[in-house]
Protein backbone atom coordinates (compact mmCIF):
# COMPACT_ATOMS: atom_id res chain seq x y z
CA UNK A 1 0.00 0.00 0.00
CA UNK A 2 2.80 2.42 0.90
CA UNK A 3 4.35 1.95 -2.54
CA UNK A 4 1.10 2.69 -4.36
CA UNK A 5 0.56 5.82 -2.23
CA UNK A 6 4.08 6.92 -3.10
CA UNK A 7 3.39 6.60 -6.84
CA UNK A 8 0.07 8.43 -6.53
CA UNK A 9 1.67 11.35 -4.68
CA UNK A 10 4.46 11.49 -7.27
CA UNK A 11 1.85 11.50 -10.04
CA UNK A 12 -0.17 14.30 -8.40
CA UNK A 13 2.91 16.46 -7.85
CA UNK A 14 3.92 15.98 -11.49
CA UNK A 15 0.67 17.58 -12.66
CA UNK A 16 1.58 20.86 -10.89
CA UNK A 17 -2.07 21.78 -10.21
CA UNK A 18 -1.56 21.01 -6.56
CA UNK A 19 1.41 23.39 -6.45
CA UNK A 20 -0.78 26.10 -7.96
CA UNK A 21 -3.36 25.41 -5.24
CA UNK A 22 -0.75 25.80 -2.49
CA UNK A 23 0.52 29.05 -4.02
CA UNK A 24 -3.04 30.40 -4.34
CA UNK A 25 -3.75 29.66 -0.67
CA UNK A 26 -0.43 31.17 0.33
CA UNK A 27 -1.15 34.37 -1.58
CA UNK A 28 -4.63 34.68 -0.08
CA UNK A 29 -3.33 34.11 3.45
CA UNK A 30 -0.49 36.62 3.13
CA UNK A 31 -2.76 39.25 1.57
CA UNK A 32 -5.40 38.82 4.28
CA UNK A 33 -2.89 39.08 7.12
CA UNK A 34 -1.14 42.10 5.63
CA UNK A 35 -4.34 44.00 4.85
CA UNK A 36 -5.84 43.74 8.32
CA UNK A 37 -4.31 45.75 11.14
CA UNK A 38 -4.86 43.03 13.74
CA UNK A 39 -4.08 39.38 13.18
CA UNK A 40 -7.41 38.45 14.83
CA UNK A 41 -9.38 40.16 12.07
CA UNK A 42 -7.08 38.61 9.49
CA UNK A 43 -7.81 35.18 10.88
CA UNK A 44 -11.53 35.86 10.74
CA UNK A 45 -11.39 36.79 7.04
CA UNK A 46 -9.19 33.79 6.36
CA UNK A 47 -11.74 31.44 7.96
CA UNK A 48 -14.48 32.64 5.62
CA UNK A 49 -12.25 32.20 2.58
CA UNK A 50 -10.92 28.82 3.66
CA UNK A 51 -14.42 27.47 4.25
CA UNK A 52 -15.38 28.32 0.66
CA UNK A 53 -12.22 27.52 -1.31
CA UNK A 54 -10.92 24.40 0.42
CA UNK A 55 -14.10 22.30 -0.04
CA UNK A 56 -14.50 23.49 -3.64
CA UNK A 57 -10.96 22.71 -4.77
CA UNK A 58 -10.81 19.46 -2.78
CA UNK A 59 -13.98 18.05 -4.30
CA UNK A 60 -13.29 19.14 -7.89
CA UNK A 61 -9.62 18.19 -7.95
CA UNK A 62 -10.24 14.72 -6.48
CA UNK A 63 -13.15 13.91 -8.78
CA UNK A 64 -11.13 14.90 -11.85
CA UNK A 65 -8.07 13.06 -10.59
CA UNK A 66 -10.03 9.83 -10.04
CA UNK A 67 -11.52 10.01 -13.54
CA UNK A 68 -8.16 10.78 -15.12
CA UNK A 69 -6.59 7.84 -13.29
CA UNK A 70 -8.87 5.25 -14.86
CA UNK A 71 -5.93 3.70 -16.69
CA UNK A 72 -3.88 3.66 -13.53
CA UNK A 73 -6.72 2.00 -11.59
CA UNK A 74 -7.18 -0.60 -14.34
CA UNK A 75 -3.49 -1.35 -14.35
CA UNK A 76 -3.53 -1.82 -10.56
CA UNK A 77 -6.67 -3.98 -10.62
CA UNK A 78 -5.03 -6.43 -13.03
CA UNK A 79 -2.20 -6.90 -10.50
CA UNK A 80 -2.55 -9.10 -7.40
CA UNK A 81 -3.60 -6.22 -5.15
CA UNK A 82 -6.82 -6.04 -3.16
CA UNK A 83 -9.27 -3.53 -4.56
CA UNK A 84 -9.69 -2.14 -1.07
CA UNK A 85 -5.96 -1.44 -0.94
CA UNK A 86 -6.06 0.32 -4.32
CA UNK A 87 -8.97 2.55 -3.37
CA UNK A 88 -7.59 3.41 0.07
CA UNK A 89 -4.21 4.18 -1.48
CA UNK A 90 -5.90 6.63 -3.81
CA UNK A 91 -7.69 8.26 -0.90
CA UNK A 92 -4.54 8.54 1.15
CA UNK A 93 -2.41 9.72 -1.76
CA UNK A 94 -4.81 12.51 -2.72
CA UNK A 95 -5.36 13.40 0.94
CA UNK A 96 -1.66 13.60 1.69
CA UNK A 97 -0.96 15.83 -1.31
CA UNK A 98 -3.91 18.17 -0.71
CA UNK A 99 -3.38 18.41 3.05
CA UNK A 100 0.24 19.24 2.44
CA UNK A 101 -0.78 22.00 0.04
CA UNK A 102 -3.18 23.35 2.67
CA UNK A 103 -0.61 23.25 5.45
CA UNK A 104 1.88 25.11 3.27
CA UNK A 105 -0.65 27.60 1.91
CA UNK A 106 -2.59 28.38 5.09
CA UNK A 107 -0.79 26.67 7.97
CA UNK A 108 2.53 28.41 7.43
CA UNK A 109 1.19 32.02 7.35
CA UNK A 110 -1.11 31.29 10.31
CA UNK A 111 1.86 30.02 12.28
CA UNK A 112 3.80 33.18 11.45
CA UNK A 113 1.09 35.80 12.00
CA UNK A 114 -1.32 34.28 14.46
CA UNK A 115 0.11 31.31 16.29
CA UNK A 116 -2.50 30.69 18.96
CA UNK A 117 -5.23 28.18 19.84
CA UNK A 118 -7.58 29.49 17.15
CA UNK A 119 -4.86 29.40 14.52
CA UNK A 120 -4.09 25.77 15.33
CA UNK A 121 -7.79 24.91 15.33
CA UNK A 122 -8.09 26.53 11.88
CA UNK A 123 -5.33 24.31 10.53
CA UNK A 124 -6.91 21.17 12.04
CA UNK A 125 -10.37 22.06 10.76
CA UNK A 126 -8.99 22.92 7.32
CA UNK A 127 -7.27 19.55 7.03
CA UNK A 128 -10.42 17.74 8.22
CA UNK A 129 -12.39 19.74 5.67
CA UNK A 130 -9.98 18.65 2.93
CA UNK A 131 -10.27 15.00 3.97
CA UNK A 132 -14.08 15.23 4.11
CA UNK A 133 -14.50 16.61 0.64
CA UNK A 134 -12.03 14.18 -0.91
CA UNK A 135 -14.05 11.39 0.69
CA UNK A 136 -17.30 12.80 -0.73
CA UNK A 137 -15.66 13.28 -4.14
CA UNK A 138 -14.57 9.66 -4.26
CA UNK A 139 -18.10 8.55 -3.46
CA UNK A 140 -19.43 10.71 -6.33
CA UNK A 141 -16.74 9.38 -8.69
CA UNK A 142 -17.34 5.71 -7.92
CA UNK A 143 -21.09 5.96 -8.48
CA UNK A 144 -21.02 7.78 -11.80
CA UNK A 145 -19.32 6.29 -14.85
CA UNK A 146 -19.55 9.50 -16.82
CA UNK A 147 -16.83 12.04 -16.09
CA UNK A 148 -18.90 15.17 -16.74
CA UNK A 149 -21.70 13.88 -14.53
CA UNK A 150 -19.32 12.96 -11.74
CA UNK A 151 -17.77 16.44 -11.72
CA UNK A 152 -21.23 18.01 -11.95
CA UNK A 153 -22.37 16.03 -8.92
CA UNK A 154 -19.26 17.20 -7.07
CA UNK A 155 -19.96 20.88 -7.81
CA UNK A 156 -23.61 20.45 -6.81
CA UNK A 157 -22.65 18.87 -3.50
CA UNK A 158 -20.35 21.81 -2.79
CA UNK A 159 -23.04 24.31 -3.75
CA UNK A 160 -25.53 22.50 -1.55
CA UNK A 161 -23.32 22.51 1.53
CA UNK A 162 -22.00 26.05 1.18
CA UNK A 163 -25.17 27.88 0.07
CA UNK A 164 -28.39 25.93 -0.32
CA UNK A 165 -28.24 24.15 3.02
CA UNK A 166 -27.92 27.38 5.00
CA UNK A 167 -30.85 28.90 3.16
CA UNK A 168 -32.89 25.84 4.00
CA UNK A 169 -31.98 25.99 7.71
CA UNK A 170 -32.69 29.73 7.83
CA UNK A 171 -36.09 29.16 6.26
CA UNK A 172 -36.87 26.45 8.77
CA UNK A 173 -35.82 28.56 11.74
CA UNK A 174 -37.95 31.49 10.62
CA UNK A 175 -40.96 29.34 9.97
CA UNK A 176 -40.77 27.71 13.38
CA UNK A 177 -39.44 30.64 15.40
CA UNK A 178 -42.33 30.39 17.83
CA UNK A 179 -41.28 26.89 18.82
CA UNK A 180 -38.35 25.53 20.76
CA UNK A 181 -36.24 24.02 17.96
CA UNK A 182 -32.69 24.49 19.22
CA UNK A 183 -32.07 20.76 19.28
CA UNK A 184 -33.29 20.38 15.70
CA UNK A 185 -31.02 23.19 14.54
CA UNK A 186 -28.13 21.50 16.27
CA UNK A 187 -28.76 18.21 14.53
CA UNK A 188 -29.28 19.93 11.17
CA UNK A 189 -25.94 21.70 11.45
CA UNK A 190 -24.24 18.41 12.16
CA UNK A 191 -25.48 17.35 8.74
CA UNK A 192 -23.31 19.96 7.03
CA UNK A 193 -19.53 19.62 7.36
CA UNK A 194 -18.92 23.25 6.34
CA UNK A 195 -21.37 24.62 8.93
CA UNK A 196 -19.95 22.53 11.71
CA UNK A 197 -16.43 23.73 10.85
CA UNK A 198 -17.52 27.35 10.80
CA UNK A 199 -19.24 27.05 14.16
CA UNK A 200 -16.27 25.30 15.71
CA UNK A 201 -13.97 28.11 14.64
CA UNK A 202 -16.22 31.07 15.38
CA UNK A 203 -17.19 29.82 18.82
CA UNK A 204 -13.55 29.62 19.64
CA UNK A 205 -13.05 33.16 18.29
CA UNK A 206 -15.84 34.62 20.38
CA UNK A 207 -17.32 36.29 17.34
CA UNK A 208 -20.87 35.10 17.80
CA UNK A 209 -22.26 38.18 16.08
CA UNK A 210 -20.84 36.89 12.81
CA UNK A 211 -22.14 33.38 13.19
CA UNK A 212 -25.50 34.02 11.65
CA UNK A 213 -28.68 32.24 12.52
CA UNK A 214 -27.39 28.70 12.13
CA UNK A 215 -24.66 29.21 14.65
CA UNK A 216 -26.49 31.34 17.19
CA UNK A 217 -28.04 28.40 19.00
CA UNK A 218 -24.66 26.81 19.45
CA UNK A 219 -23.28 29.26 21.91
CA UNK A 220 -24.88 27.55 24.90
CA UNK A 221 -24.46 23.92 23.91
CA UNK A 222 -21.14 23.88 22.10
CA UNK A 223 -19.07 26.58 23.77
CA UNK A 224 -16.86 24.30 25.85
CA UNK A 225 -14.32 21.60 25.25
CA UNK A 226 -17.07 18.99 24.84
CA UNK A 227 -18.54 21.08 22.04
CA UNK A 228 -15.28 21.15 20.10
CA UNK A 229 -14.92 17.42 20.58
CA UNK A 230 -18.46 16.77 19.33
CA UNK A 231 -17.72 18.90 16.27
CA UNK A 232 -14.53 17.03 15.47
CA UNK A 233 -16.23 13.66 15.91
CA UNK A 234 -18.94 14.86 13.53
CA UNK A 235 -16.31 15.84 10.96
CA UNK A 236 -14.59 12.47 11.35
CA UNK A 237 -17.92 10.77 10.62
CA UNK A 238 -18.14 12.93 7.49
CA UNK A 239 -14.77 11.54 6.42
CA UNK A 240 -15.41 7.92 7.36
CA UNK A 241 -18.94 7.26 6.12
CA UNK A 242 -18.61 8.40 2.46
CA UNK A 243 -15.22 6.69 2.24
CA UNK A 244 -16.65 3.43 3.57
CA UNK A 245 -19.60 3.59 1.15
CA UNK A 246 -17.29 4.27 -1.79
CA UNK A 247 -15.00 1.39 -0.75
CA UNK A 248 -17.94 -0.99 -0.71
CA UNK A 249 -19.07 0.13 -4.14
CA UNK A 250 -15.57 0.00 -5.67
CA UNK A 251 -15.08 -3.56 -4.40
CA UNK A 252 -17.96 -4.77 -6.57
CA UNK A 253 -17.63 -2.43 -9.52
CA UNK A 254 -17.16 -3.63 -13.12
CA UNK A 255 -14.32 -1.65 -14.60
CA UNK B 1 -6.55 -25.68 -15.59
CA UNK B 2 -9.45 -23.30 -15.26
CA UNK B 3 -12.92 -24.70 -14.91
CA UNK B 4 -15.88 -22.42 -15.53
CA UNK B 5 -19.26 -23.36 -14.12
CA UNK B 6 -22.62 -21.78 -14.95
CA UNK B 7 -21.06 -18.36 -15.37
CA UNK B 8 -23.67 -15.64 -15.93
CA UNK B 9 -23.30 -11.89 -16.27
CA UNK B 10 -25.90 -9.34 -17.29
CA UNK B 11 -25.50 -5.63 -18.00
CA UNK B 12 -29.00 -4.24 -17.50
CA UNK B 13 -31.12 -6.07 -20.07
CA UNK B 14 -28.18 -7.42 -22.03
CA UNK B 15 -27.02 -10.92 -21.14
CA UNK B 16 -23.31 -10.85 -21.84
CA UNK B 17 -22.62 -14.34 -20.49
CA UNK B 18 -25.38 -16.93 -20.42
CA UNK B 19 -24.62 -19.91 -18.18
CA UNK B 20 -21.19 -20.65 -19.59
CA UNK B 21 -19.71 -23.97 -18.46
CA UNK B 22 -16.45 -25.25 -19.89
CA UNK B 23 -12.89 -26.23 -19.11
CA UNK B 24 -9.64 -24.62 -20.16
CA UNK B 25 -6.90 -27.26 -19.79
CA UNK B 26 -3.16 -26.64 -19.21
CA UNK B 27 -0.60 -26.85 -22.03
CA UNK B 28 -3.15 -25.40 -24.37
CA UNK B 29 -3.24 -22.39 -26.57
CA UNK B 30 -6.92 -21.68 -26.73
CA UNK B 31 -8.53 -19.33 -29.22
CA UNK B 32 -11.56 -17.52 -27.89
CA UNK B 33 -13.50 -16.45 -30.95
CA UNK B 34 -16.92 -15.16 -31.85
CA UNK B 35 -18.58 -12.16 -33.45
CA UNK B 36 -18.44 -8.67 -31.92
CA UNK B 37 -20.44 -8.43 -28.72
CA UNK B 38 -20.56 -12.19 -28.21
CA UNK B 39 -19.17 -11.96 -24.67
CA UNK B 40 -15.52 -12.84 -25.31
CA UNK B 41 -14.11 -9.85 -23.50
CA UNK B 42 -16.62 -10.19 -20.66
CA UNK B 43 -15.52 -13.80 -20.20
CA UNK B 44 -11.86 -12.80 -20.22
CA UNK B 45 -12.50 -9.91 -17.82
CA UNK B 46 -14.47 -12.19 -15.48
CA UNK B 47 -11.50 -14.53 -15.23
CA UNK B 48 -9.28 -11.50 -14.59
CA UNK B 49 -11.57 -10.19 -11.87
CA UNK B 50 -12.18 -6.88 -13.64
CA UNK B 51 -15.85 -7.76 -14.13
CA UNK B 52 -17.84 -9.40 -11.35
CA UNK B 53 -20.10 -12.20 -12.67
CA UNK B 54 -23.65 -12.38 -11.28
CA UNK B 55 -23.70 -16.16 -10.89
CA UNK B 56 -21.45 -19.15 -11.33
CA UNK B 57 -17.94 -20.11 -10.41
CA UNK B 58 -14.46 -20.02 -11.92
CA UNK B 59 -12.34 -22.76 -10.39
CA UNK B 60 -8.54 -22.64 -10.57
CA UNK B 61 -6.50 -25.20 -8.63
CA UNK B 62 -9.60 -26.26 -6.69
CA UNK B 63 -10.48 -22.74 -5.58
CA UNK B 64 -13.20 -20.38 -6.69
CA UNK B 65 -11.27 -17.35 -7.88
CA UNK B 66 -14.14 -14.89 -8.16
CA UNK B 67 -13.21 -12.01 -5.87
CA UNK B 68 -9.84 -13.58 -5.08
CA UNK B 69 -7.11 -11.04 -5.72
CA UNK B 70 -4.17 -13.38 -4.97
CA UNK B 71 -4.95 -15.43 -8.08
CA UNK B 72 -3.86 -12.50 -10.23
CA UNK B 73 -0.23 -13.23 -9.43
CA UNK B 74 -0.54 -16.35 -11.60
CA UNK B 75 -2.19 -14.62 -14.54
CA UNK B 76 -0.75 -12.30 -17.15
CA UNK B 77 -3.07 -10.05 -19.10
CA UNK B 78 -2.43 -8.23 -22.32
CA UNK B 79 -5.35 -5.91 -23.07
CA UNK B 80 -6.57 -5.12 -26.57
CA UNK B 81 -5.86 -1.42 -26.11
CA UNK B 82 -3.37 -0.99 -23.33
CA UNK B 83 -4.08 2.16 -21.38
CA UNK B 84 -1.44 3.47 -19.04
CA UNK B 85 -0.93 6.61 -16.98
CA UNK B 86 -0.07 9.08 -19.71
CA UNK B 87 2.62 11.15 -18.09
CA UNK B 88 4.70 8.19 -16.94
CA UNK B 89 7.55 6.84 -19.03
CA UNK B 90 7.94 3.20 -20.10
CA UNK B 91 10.76 2.84 -17.60
CA UNK B 92 8.67 4.25 -14.76
CA UNK B 93 5.74 1.94 -15.55
CA UNK B 94 7.96 -1.15 -15.67
CA UNK B 95 9.79 -0.14 -12.48
CA UNK B 96 6.55 0.66 -10.69
CA UNK B 97 4.94 -2.69 -11.48
CA UNK B 98 8.13 -4.54 -10.54
CA UNK B 99 8.36 -2.52 -7.33
CA UNK B 100 4.73 -3.13 -6.34
CA UNK B 101 4.84 -6.84 -7.13
CA UNK B 102 8.23 -7.22 -5.49
CA UNK B 103 8.90 -10.53 -7.27
CA UNK B 104 12.46 -11.55 -7.96
CA UNK B 105 11.85 -14.03 -10.77
CA UNK B 106 11.39 -12.01 -13.95
CA UNK B 107 11.00 -13.05 -17.55
CA UNK B 108 12.34 -10.17 -19.61
CA UNK B 109 12.62 -12.03 -22.92
CA UNK B 110 10.01 -9.90 -24.59
CA UNK B 111 11.21 -6.49 -23.47
CA UNK B 112 14.69 -7.53 -24.65
CA UNK B 113 13.39 -8.85 -27.96
CA UNK B 114 11.35 -5.68 -28.54
CA UNK B 115 14.39 -3.64 -27.38
CA UNK B 116 12.23 -1.64 -25.01
CA UNK B 117 15.30 -0.60 -23.02
CA UNK B 118 16.09 1.92 -25.75
CA UNK B 119 12.70 3.58 -25.23
CA UNK B 120 12.60 3.66 -21.44
CA UNK B 121 12.60 7.47 -21.22
CA UNK B 122 9.60 7.91 -23.56
CA UNK B 123 6.29 8.89 -21.97
CA UNK B 124 3.27 6.67 -22.61
CA UNK B 125 1.49 9.59 -24.24
CA UNK B 126 4.05 9.81 -27.03
CA UNK B 127 3.99 6.11 -27.95
CA UNK B 128 2.45 4.69 -31.11
CA UNK B 129 -0.24 2.01 -30.79
CA UNK B 130 2.24 -0.71 -31.72
CA UNK B 131 4.81 0.32 -29.12
CA UNK B 132 2.09 0.46 -26.45
CA UNK B 133 1.16 -3.10 -27.46
CA UNK B 134 4.80 -4.12 -27.01
CA UNK B 135 4.76 -2.68 -23.48
CA UNK B 136 1.50 -4.55 -22.75
CA UNK B 137 2.99 -7.80 -24.02
CA UNK B 138 6.19 -7.33 -22.04
CA UNK B 139 4.15 -6.68 -18.87
CA UNK B 140 1.89 -9.70 -19.43
CA UNK B 141 4.86 -12.08 -19.67
CA UNK B 142 7.05 -10.29 -17.12
CA UNK B 143 6.26 -12.34 -14.01
CA UNK B 144 6.26 -15.72 -15.77
CA UNK B 145 2.55 -16.37 -15.02
CA UNK B 146 0.93 -19.79 -15.36
CA UNK B 147 -2.04 -18.43 -17.28
CA UNK B 148 -1.88 -15.85 -20.06
CA UNK B 149 -4.84 -13.92 -21.38
CA UNK B 150 -4.05 -12.13 -24.63
CA UNK B 151 -6.71 -9.91 -26.17
CA UNK B 152 -6.02 -9.33 -29.89
CA UNK B 153 -2.28 -9.68 -29.21
CA UNK B 154 -0.93 -9.11 -32.69
CA UNK B 155 -3.25 -6.33 -33.85
CA UNK B 156 -1.13 -3.24 -34.41
CA UNK B 157 2.23 -5.01 -34.18
CA UNK B 158 4.65 -4.97 -37.10
CA UNK B 159 5.46 -8.35 -38.75
CA UNK B 160 8.79 -8.69 -36.94
CA UNK B 161 7.19 -8.08 -33.54
CA UNK B 162 4.32 -10.42 -34.43
CA UNK B 163 6.85 -13.15 -35.15
CA UNK B 164 8.63 -12.56 -31.84
CA UNK B 165 5.36 -12.67 -29.91
CA UNK B 166 4.16 -15.84 -31.66
CA UNK B 167 7.41 -17.61 -30.91
CA UNK B 168 7.15 -16.57 -27.29
CA UNK B 169 3.56 -17.85 -27.07
CA UNK B 170 4.59 -21.25 -28.49
CA UNK B 171 7.53 -21.42 -26.08
CA UNK B 172 5.29 -20.74 -23.08
CA UNK B 173 2.73 -23.28 -24.28
CA UNK B 174 5.44 -25.95 -24.47
CA UNK B 175 6.20 -25.20 -20.81
CA UNK B 176 2.70 -26.40 -19.92
CA UNK B 177 0.98 -23.05 -19.59
CA UNK B 178 -2.56 -22.17 -20.47
CA UNK B 179 -2.77 -19.38 -23.03
CA UNK B 180 -6.07 -17.84 -24.04
CA UNK B 181 -6.08 -15.67 -27.16
CA UNK B 182 -9.02 -13.59 -28.32
CA UNK B 183 -8.81 -12.68 -31.95
CA UNK B 184 -10.78 -12.03 -35.08
CA UNK B 185 -7.93 -12.80 -37.43
CA UNK B 186 -8.34 -16.55 -37.85
CA UNK B 187 -5.50 -16.98 -40.32
CA UNK B 188 -2.89 -15.82 -37.81
CA UNK B 189 -4.18 -18.29 -35.22
CA UNK B 190 -3.60 -21.30 -37.50
CA UNK B 191 -0.08 -22.16 -36.39
CA UNK B 192 -0.65 -21.12 -32.77
CA UNK B 193 -3.79 -22.56 -31.27
CA UNK B 194 -4.56 -26.10 -30.21
CA UNK B 195 -8.21 -25.58 -29.25
CA UNK B 196 -11.06 -23.26 -30.15
CA UNK B 197 -13.79 -21.89 -27.92
CA UNK B 198 -16.57 -20.32 -29.95
CA UNK B 199 -19.07 -17.91 -28.43
CA UNK B 200 -22.17 -16.28 -29.79
CA UNK B 201 -24.63 -13.95 -28.06
CA UNK B 202 -23.28 -14.81 -24.65
CA UNK B 203 -23.58 -18.54 -25.17
CA UNK B 204 -20.85 -21.10 -25.62
CA UNK B 205 -21.33 -22.90 -28.94
CA UNK B 206 -18.39 -25.29 -28.71
CA UNK B 207 -15.00 -25.88 -27.12
CA UNK B 208 -13.07 -28.30 -29.34
CA UNK B 209 -9.47 -29.16 -30.09
CA UNK B 210 -8.04 -28.43 -33.53
CA UNK B 211 -7.91 -32.16 -34.32
CA UNK B 212 -11.60 -32.56 -33.55
CA UNK B 213 -12.43 -29.60 -35.76
CA UNK B 214 -10.32 -30.91 -38.65
CA UNK B 215 -11.90 -34.34 -38.39
CA UNK B 216 -15.40 -32.91 -38.26
CA UNK B 217 -14.99 -30.61 -41.24
CA UNK B 218 -12.25 -32.22 -43.28
CA UNK B 219 -10.60 -28.81 -43.59
CA UNK B 220 -6.96 -28.29 -42.69
CA UNK B 221 -7.03 -24.54 -42.19
CA UNK B 222 -8.71 -23.16 -39.09
CA UNK B 223 -10.43 -20.35 -40.95
CA UNK B 224 -12.01 -22.73 -43.46
CA UNK B 225 -13.04 -25.14 -40.71
CA UNK B 226 -14.77 -22.41 -38.70
CA UNK B 227 -16.41 -21.00 -41.81
CA UNK B 228 -17.76 -24.45 -42.69
CA UNK B 229 -19.18 -25.00 -39.21
CA UNK B 230 -20.86 -21.63 -39.25
CA UNK B 231 -22.43 -22.37 -42.63
CA UNK B 232 -23.61 -25.86 -41.78
CA UNK B 233 -25.10 -24.84 -38.41
CA UNK B 234 -26.85 -21.59 -39.17
CA UNK B 235 -27.60 -20.03 -35.81
CA UNK B 236 -30.81 -18.14 -35.57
Amino acid sequence: MKKIIKYIIADILRSKIIIGYAVLLLMISLTVFNLQPSSGKGLLSLISIVLIIVPLISIIFSTIYIYNSREFIELMVSQPIKRKTIWLSFYMGISAAMSLAFVIGVGLPVMIYSCNAIGILLIIVGVLQTLTFISIAMLAAVYSKDKARGIGIGVLIWLYFSLIFDGFVLFLLFQFQDYQIDKLALILTGLNPIDISRILLLLKMDASALMGYTGAVFRASMGGQAGILTGIVDLLAWIGIPLWLSLRKFGKKDL
Amino acid sequence: MISIQQLTKTFGKLTALDQISTELPDSTCLALIGPNGSGKTTLAKSILGIVHPDKGQIIYKGKNIIGDFAFKSSIGYMPQIGRYPENMTIGQILDMIKDIRGEKHLDEDLSDAFSLNKLLHKTMRSLSGGTTQKVSAALAFLFDPEVLMLDEPTAGLDPVAQGILKEKILLEKSKGKLIVITSHILSELDDLVSAVLYMQEGKLLFNKTIEQLREQTGQVRLSSAIAQIMQSNPIS
